[in-house]
């Protein structure tokens, strides 16, 4: 596969996903010591996603992780150590014991937006953001991810359509993933695909291998490059596996075995570390070097984290509000006088485009736009069409073929006689 | 000096923050071009263009999700519920979201969610909700309720200038029926102050919103028969000005709440306690309290009649509690 990024890139992108699987499986271990005071929600077989999608992104650009996306903390330049901290309570953690996994954030320096557990809140929180971005002149893209089960949530519609209607720079990641806790994906959506949803809100979409982290980051980048360019929001299904239980306390026996031995075969890292090998991007030393790296990045941190305090109790009822504690500034990249009037004055009146007549039954007047350069590997699907045929409306106790009522019909609308119904 | 009704007190408020600072905007259904289901945003896309006064489509819990993220971006958005009941739409948003987010992980959401609140104008189950105990509930966010046009534009302004999430609640009732002289200039009303409406020495009614004037006007019925009802604006409920109403019961001995809200979990459980917690040796009386019944808002106007608080209901209850 030929690709645009650098020897030291792709070697970057091992260390992310490698610095995330290891992190990882210390956190499961700590887990079974009894050393985590929630849950771990391992994102084993998924390393590919956080961190080719995140890794398609500038330090100005915004993400919110869900759950599984350590990596792309890591990516934006959190440390194994805060999401030790977090996942233990300490004192020293991000949000000092306030809440745990990875749910923190920094929005002054990495630009990350800390999730809820309440799925698909997200996306309308990161369209604003991204509105937001705009409007202060920033030119960034924000990113946000998904389950295949919390693209069922309002909160997904109501976000995306809102993106949607604005225009706005945001990147949505489904990950299908194949599980939503113990359910499998086809009881959650009748469809083969999800990217398909993208349609019905008038946004390109496209499928990508989830499991290749090259073919991730190149469809990351084309999105991210496509948002950037005003013409967002874009929703990339990945299509990969949960390859352990919902989280650590779930033995996943629901699972067919057969099903995990089919992903294990398409593993992430084993693939990529294949790919580096035989495209002679690194060598066995060099590998040696960068596993021996994280591991004592990840000792000096996790003994950061088991050496570090508990919170204390009086700050239990310390930071509800914000009085003053924080400061709340734009930064503004654009003339403020802009969005001030007499500039930003306009007229209050709507201009509405063919007047939402039938399809066919008033040409528009303006010619159809040009059609964009398809971007090469990975092109967006289809532009949504909206449905040819012209609703006939029936009303209770008619139907078509009442010669009346279709008589009448036609009259209403002569365009659609013709055709098929001409006697 | 000028008279102005409460909507257009709040409709300055909003012009004159958004002429003041860049990054106030607003955002909600019909707010734009259309000015809003009761005109309160009206004019406010002319002056400051779509970029700052956004059209929405139907989607609560999308609006407060956007007003969250804007607001991370150091923007001031004020959001609005076409009614407040649709807030039950994004109650998520506004709890899990917006309230928890500077506890959580230290990221103040100056953000204003505001939408005409309250009953009296036959608006039936689901335009004449009074939520705001849901949220009184829900630490992390203010709560703001105002009987008055000057209260109304002051407290707005300070709930644009507060870095937390901010509800607003603005009483539809008194929309267009309240008059009052508010200062010309800029000027704000702090958060978490109640206000003295009216001196008394024998009972204590504390309430807000419409029923602030149902209970003035009680308590100027109380006074041709000799009875002097001190009254309290609570003005903003959460944080709620704890030292106004022990301050008060402490002077008159008797309380009594009023609230257009229903009766359980109410408000006036939440005073009862703290006046028992901070002022029981001073009381001369039981916690009285007059409230709408536990039901829904109903639509018949009789029926809303009888589910409203009223002057009468207020002046019968104070007699009797006077009477103790």
């Amino acid at each position: 596969m030929s690709n645009e990024l650098t020897r030291e890139q792709h070697i970057e992108l091992y260390y992310y996903m490698q610095l995330n699987r290891r992190l990882e499986e210390r956190l499961g271990r700590l887990f079974r010591q009894n050393k985590i005071v929630g849950g771990v929600y391992s994102s084993l077989g998924q390393e590919a996603i956080s961190v080719g999608t995140a890794y398609a992104l500038e330090p100005r650009d915004w993400l919110a992780p869900m759950i599984r996306n350590i990596g792309a903390l890591l990516v934006k330049g959190f440390r194994p150590r805060d999401i030790f901290t977090q996942h233990m309570a300490r004192a020293t953690s991000p949000t000092h014991g306030k809440d745990g996994t990875s749910h923190f954030g920094d929005l002054k320096v990495r630009h990350v937006v800390s999730p809820i557990s309440m799925l698909g809140d997200l996306i309308p929180v990161m369209t604003g953001v991204a509105m937001a971005g705009r409007y202060l002149g920033h030119n960034i893209v924000a990113m946000t991810w998904i389950g295949d089960g919390g693209s069922s949530t309002g909160a997904f519609h109501e976000g995306l359509n809102l993106a949607a209607t604005q225009r706005a720079p945001l990147v949505l990641v489904l990950e299908n993933n194949q599980w939503a806790y113990s359910t499998p994906v086809a009881r959650q959506v009748p469809l083969r695909d999800l990217a398909d949803r993208a349609r019905a809100y008038g946004i390109s979409s496209r499928i990508v291998d989830g499991n290749d982290v090259l073919s991730v980051h190149q469809c990351a980048k084309q999105a991210v490059a496509e948002c950037r360019a005003g013409r967002g929001p874009v929703l990339i299904e990945v299509k990969t596996m949960r390859m352990q239980g919902h989280a650590q306390h779930d033995p996943a026996g629901y699972v067919p075995k057969e099903m995990f031995a089919f992903w294990k075969e398409r593993d992430p890292l084993v693939r990529f570390e294949t790919y580096l090998t035989e495209h002679h991007l690194w060598d066995p030393a060099k590998k040696e070097e960068i596993d021996a790296r994280i591991e004592s990045e990840l000792d000096a941190d996790q003994k950061f984290a088991e050496d570090s305090p508990m919170p204390s109790p009086e700050t239990a009822e310390q930071g509800v509000y914000c009085e003053g504690c924080h400061a709340v500034e734009a930064e503004w990249h654009r003339p403020k006088q802009e969005v001030m009037p007499p500039a930003a004055s306009a007229e209050a009146v709507w201009k509405v485009k063919d007047f939402g007549a039938l399809r066919g039954e008033k040409p528009p007047a303006a010619p159809p736009a040009a059609k964009e350069p398809a971007p090469k590997p990975a092109a967006p699907q289809a532009k949504p069409e909206i449905s040819e045929a012209p609703p006939l409306r029936v009303p209770f106790g008619r139907g078509p073929k009442d010669r009346a009522f279709r008589e009448s019909h036609e009259e209403k609308h002569p365009r659609h006689k013709s055709k098929k119904r001409r006697r | 000096m000028a008279e102005i009704t409460m909507l257009e007190a709040i409709r300055e408020a909003l012009f004159e923050e958004m002429e003041r600072d860049p990054t106030v905007v607003a955002l909600g259904e019909d707010i734009g071009v259309y000015g809003g289901a009761f005109k309160v945003t009206e004019g406010l896309l002319a002056r400051f263009g779509t970029e700052r006064v956004m059209d929405t489509p139907i989607s609560e819990t999308a609006i407060v999700g956007a007003a969250c993220g804007m607001s991370y971006l150091g923007l001031r958005p004020v959001a609005e519920m076409q009614f407040i009941d649709f807030i039950a739409c994004c109650f998520n948003q506004v709890t899990n979201f917006a309230a928890k987010s500077h506890y959580r992980w230290g990221a103040p959401a100056p953000l204003v969610l505001r939408g005409p609140s309250g009953g009296g104008v036959h608006g039936g189950p689901f335009h004449s909700a009074n939520p705001e105990m849901y949220f009184v509930h829900t630490p992390g966010l203010k709560v703001v309720y105002p009987s008055t046009p000057g209260d109304a534009k002051g407290l707005l302004k300070s709930a644009i200038r507060d870095n937390n999430p901010v509800l607003f609640f603005e009483h539809k009732f008194l929309y267009r029926r309240i008059k009052e002289d508010v200062p010309a200039g800029d000027f704000t009303v702090p958060i978490g102050k109640a206000a003295l409406r009216r001196e008394g020495s024998d009972l204590t009614i504390v309430s807000y919103a419409a029923a602030a004037h149902t209970a003035l006007e009680a308590a100027q019925a109380l006074a041709k028969e000799g009875i002097q009802a001190e009254v309290l604006d609570l003005r903003t409920l959460l944080p709620l000005d704890r030292d106004a109403i022990l301050a008060s019961v402490k002077k008159t001995g008797k309380l009594l709440v009023v609230h257009e809200d229903t009766r359980t979990g109410g408000i006036a459980g939440e005073i009862s306690a703290l006046v028992c917690e901070g002022a029981f040796e001073d009381l001369d009386g039981p916690v009285a309290r007059v409230t709408a019944p536990d039901t829904p808002v109903p639509y018949a106007p009789p029926l809303e009649e009888a589910f409203l608080p009223s002057a009468e209901k207020v002046a019968a209850a104070a007699r009797e509690l006077a009477e103790y």
